[in-house]
């Protein structure tokens, strides 16, 4: 395998594979349906003074 | 399964068959270590058959002993239905190979400054110890204070308590056997030669059954959780766990000289050898030290400052775009060598853009505290906590500057390196770590609080002084000897040669050996005081106004 | 709730295990891989060859006494560096170090190219008290390598699975290990076929006691073969074999 071969893989379909992963992440951390869901995850190391469910 | 009996003692609630299993396991363990022992090809390999065995039998007659088990858990209150025995080992384990690691770090700094204390012999001598004193804080100190705070955590925020009655002492007691192989093996000579990789493939292969356990531990537990959702700092200890593992697998493939041989010869050989060693090495950082410990933060910096973490949403970006990005940094410390360019390139460039998702987490975990800034005056602890974020910060941002390969040709091989990895190492982990003990040890031993909070602060500004000390000196020494070793007279010729400039750190060599020793005296503190809470003792003190008293 | 996959990952643990490895296996192939695949990752240059038994046993010295936690053997391609220790270290040089000792911090000088710049009786000195020829050495003392002879009885075995990992040790290498390693420091040795199977390995006794192989004769003949396997003058860096 040659040098260029791979340059020219990673310039085009490399980043067109990673810069639409990350838009992916942001979208879905910032989609505003998500934000209650979120908020209760958020809260669960702070009410656990509870009994261990079996 | 019965409630009374859990997680009280080992044995605890398991069933007659596992017990069973466990005791012939056992048996078995023992037996192979002695064939071990008796056929080794080599006299260290002797000696770990030795201790194997030896702690095969032991644990052979734990379980014969507590066949049926009667022993009533004495913490059932404080348990609440957890497994916190083992979380309490842990922070035992922890306290010991921290002080342990700290003081052999501090001996290697001394015979830095005096090579006397080398005292020639070949036990004692710089290159057998320092990996003794990188592994002993990395892996047992780190390594215990993870195990248990990730046991804690997974179980406070599942509802739930540990899949496994016996698993999680064999990842205990198996990552403990793990550390002492490692270590004798070290003052003994037996060394693959890989930085932070340096246990022998034996050695290797026992810590990939402890590490395949301890996942099988975390996600039986996740699997079984009481709570919709799986809190974020679970997701960075499983990343921690999963990673550290394929990591340890690639970069320790090796062939043994025989199966009762110490030695062994890695697969891999030069510049691919030196790609895998930074891969793994640079990882070991990027998730033994960082995202494991992030999951501590994310736990608890929320809980002691009794507020939500500042923004979720951030700490979803921040986990994805921190576990990706990391994986690609390791050629950064390859700058300028026989690896190709587009290698380097790539490590640089990917080591630059991990600058953002660290200082989102950094701002994550301070901006938890808004609002409740006043905290930091009047909780010592929780000063622990963020003063360890900022280290994060600190040295998250000085990481991404010295891989720019204009900056990395001169701090590379110098000193300044050193004193990076310890900003991250002493402020970051250390004190993450020490933040997370002082709030786990009285929730676990049902103390009302720590012995002693006053202490807590002298431990704080004691070792904040040894901390700046140490970066100090390595920053001035390793700008220094970098810049002389590249100094050019007005013939044209190099300035120094090598033996000046090792001459000209020896002050500074002095003065980091003193910011250790101050950083080692914070710890005797902490253990001191840990050791008092677990007693139950309290220290009559005047409490600030709005001390948060209770842990 | 979501149109996306994501809470799943919260929701389903395997998921989030997957999703975790995927992530994290992504660099380590992009940057592992061609290394192997790619032609021009190690250069094509005359006379590396693999350690002979000797060198071989040195070198393990050298890796159990963590040598390379203070010396590096990789010299970077800058000015101030090559004037210092020499021509820039190329791949090549390293592509039968198993493991390789590139090393990452330089408490001492780097030793790519130290084969030859000292004679045995420094070394000999120096290895016994550093501080004797540089006072301002802050090496530890290795006194005992003189005082302990070298246990080469896992020799064969060495080379074997040095073979298995790719060095291209021969049958002819394999059985005569034993004789070469205990050739190569014996004054009165015939060094014909040992020099025929590793040309330009240094043959001599190393540690001034020809009666016994020391792990110190051991350790100097690796020491003194470092960096003096590739004839600078031949070859040429601007090749296009050699661009990368």
């Amino acid at each position: 395998m040659e040098y260029q071969e791979l340059a020219h893989f990673s310039e085009t379909w490399g980043l067109v594979i990673l810069l639409t992963m990350f838009l992916g992440g942001v979208v879905y951390a910032l989609w505003p349906s998500n934000k209650s869901k979120f908020e209760k995850a958020a809260q669960l190391p702070l009410n656990d003074d509870v009994e261990a469910h079996q | 399964m019965s409630e009374t009996l859990s997680a009280g003692s080992p044995t605890g609630s398991s069933t007659p068959l596992m017990r069973f299993a466990a005791l012939g396991t056992s048996i078995l363990a023992t037996l192979l270590g002695l064939l071990w022992a008796l056929n080794a090809a080599d006299t260290g390999m002797a000696i770990h058959g030795w201790i194997f065995t030896l702690a095969s039998a032991l644990t052979l007659g734990y379980l014969a002993k507590n066949l049926n088990p009667t022993k009533v858990n004495p913490f059932e209150a404080v348990d609440q239905g957890y497994s916190f025995s083992v979380v309490r080992y842990g922070a035992i384990a922890s306290i010991f190979w921290g002080v342990v690691g700290f003081l052999v770090g501090l001996v290697i700094a001394l015979q830095l400054a005096a090579p006397a204390l080398n005292f020639d012999w070949p036990f004692t001598n710089f290159g057998r110890l320092r990996p003794l004193h990188t592994s002993a804080v990395i892996f047992a100190f780190g390594g215990n204070v993870l195990l248990c705070t990730s046991f804690y955590t997974v179980q406070r925020t599942c509802r739930t308590k540990l899949a496994g009655e016996l698993a999680p002492w064999f990842v205990f007691w198996g990552y403990q056997l793990f550390i002492v192989l490692a270590a004798t093996g070290y003052v003994l000579g037996i060394t693959q030669g890989k930085e932070y990789a340096e246990p022998e493939w034996y050695v290797d292969l026992w810590l990939t059954v402890v590490w395949v356990v301890y996942l099988l531990v975390f996600l039986g537990t996740l699997m079984k959780r009481k709570e919709p959702h799986i809190y974020v700092g679970n997701w960075f200890f499983l990343a921690f766990i999963v990673t550290v593992a394929m990591l340890h697998l690639v970069n320790n493939t090796t062939i043994p000289l025989s199966l009762t041989s110490s030695s062994s010869v890695i697969v891999w050989s030069g510049v691919q050898d030196a790609m895998v060693q930074w891969w793994y090495g640079h990882n070991a950082v990027g998730f033994f030290l960082t995202a494991g410990f992030l999951g501590i933060m994310y736990y608890f910096v929320p809980k002691r400052a009794e507020r939500p973490i500042y923004s979720y949403r951030l700490s979803i970006i921040h986990f994805w775009s921190l576990i990706f990005l990391y994986i690609w940094a390791g050629p950064h410390h390859l700058h300028y060598t026989a690896l190709p360019d587009w290698a380097q390139t790539l490590g640089m460039v990917f080591s630059v853009m991990l600058w953002m998702p660290s200082w989102g987490g950094m701002i994550n975990g301070l901006m938890t505290l808004s609002g409740a800034w006043d905290k930091l005056r009047t909780d010592p602890v929780i000063r622990m906590l963020v003063v360890s974020v900022a280290f994060y910060g600190m040295s998250t941002f000085e990481g991404p500057v010295m891989s720019i390969k204009a900056v990395n040709s001169l701090s590379h091989y110098t000193d300044w390196t050193i004193g990076h990895v310890h900003s991250g190492a002493l402020g970051w982990v250390g004190f993450v770590s020490f933040g997370a003990l002082y709030c786990l040890v009285p929730w676990v031993w049902g103390r009302e609080r720590l012995y002693s909070v006053k202490m807590v602060s002298w431990h704080f500004w004691i070792a904040t002084i040894g901390i700046v000390l140490y970066i100090c000196a390595m920053w001035v020494a390793g700008i220094m000897q970098g810049l002389m070793w590249r100094t050019y007279n007005s013939l044209g010729f190099l300035e120094y040669s090598f033996a000046e400039t090792v001459a000209a750190m020896s002050p500074y060599y002095w003065i980091r050996a003193l910011g250790g020793l101050l950083f080692v005296i914070g710890s005797l503190i902490m253990a001191y005081n840990l050791y008092k809470t677990i007693r139950g003792d309290l220290r009559e003190e005047d409490l600030p106004t709005g001390q948060v008293a209770t842990a | 709730m979501s149109k996306f996959s994501h809470e799943k990952f919260e929701k389903n643990s395997i998921l989030l295990l997957v999703g975790i490895l995927v992530m994290v296996a992504i660099g380590g192939l992009v940057e592992i891989v061609p290394l192997f695949l790619v032609k021009s990752t190690i250069e094509k240059v005359e006379g590396i060859r693999p350690y002979s038994p000797l060198e071989l046993e040195g070198r393990q010295i050298y890796v159990r006494e963590g040598c390379y936690v203070c010396h590096s053997q990789m010299i970077r391609s800058l000015r101030a560096e090559v004037e210092r220790y020499g021509h820039y270290s190329l791949a090549a040089e390293s592509m039968y170090d198993h493991p390789f000792q590139w090393g990452s911090r330089r408490t001492g000088p780097d030793l790519a190219r130290v084969g030859g710049k000292y004679s045995d009786d420094w070394h000999r000195v120096h290895m016994d008290d550093p501080r004797a020829v540089v006072p301002e050495s802050i090496m530890p003392g290795y006194p005992f390598l003189a005082k302990t002879p070298l246990n080469y009885s896992d020799l064969v075995m060495r080379l074997k699975a040095n073979r298995v990992a790719g060095v291209p040790y021969t049958d002819e290498m394999i059985a005569t290990a034993v004789e070469d390693l205990e050739a190569q420091s014996n004054p009165d040795a015939d060094w014909d076929g040992l020099l025929e199977r590793y040309p330009g390995a240094v043959t001599r006794d190393f540690d001034g006691n020809p009666e016994v192989i020391s792990e110190l004769d051991a350790l100097v003949a690796y020491l003194q073969m470092l960096g003096t396997l590739v004839d600078y003058d031949v070859f040429e860096p601007e090749a296009d074999g050699n661009q990368r």
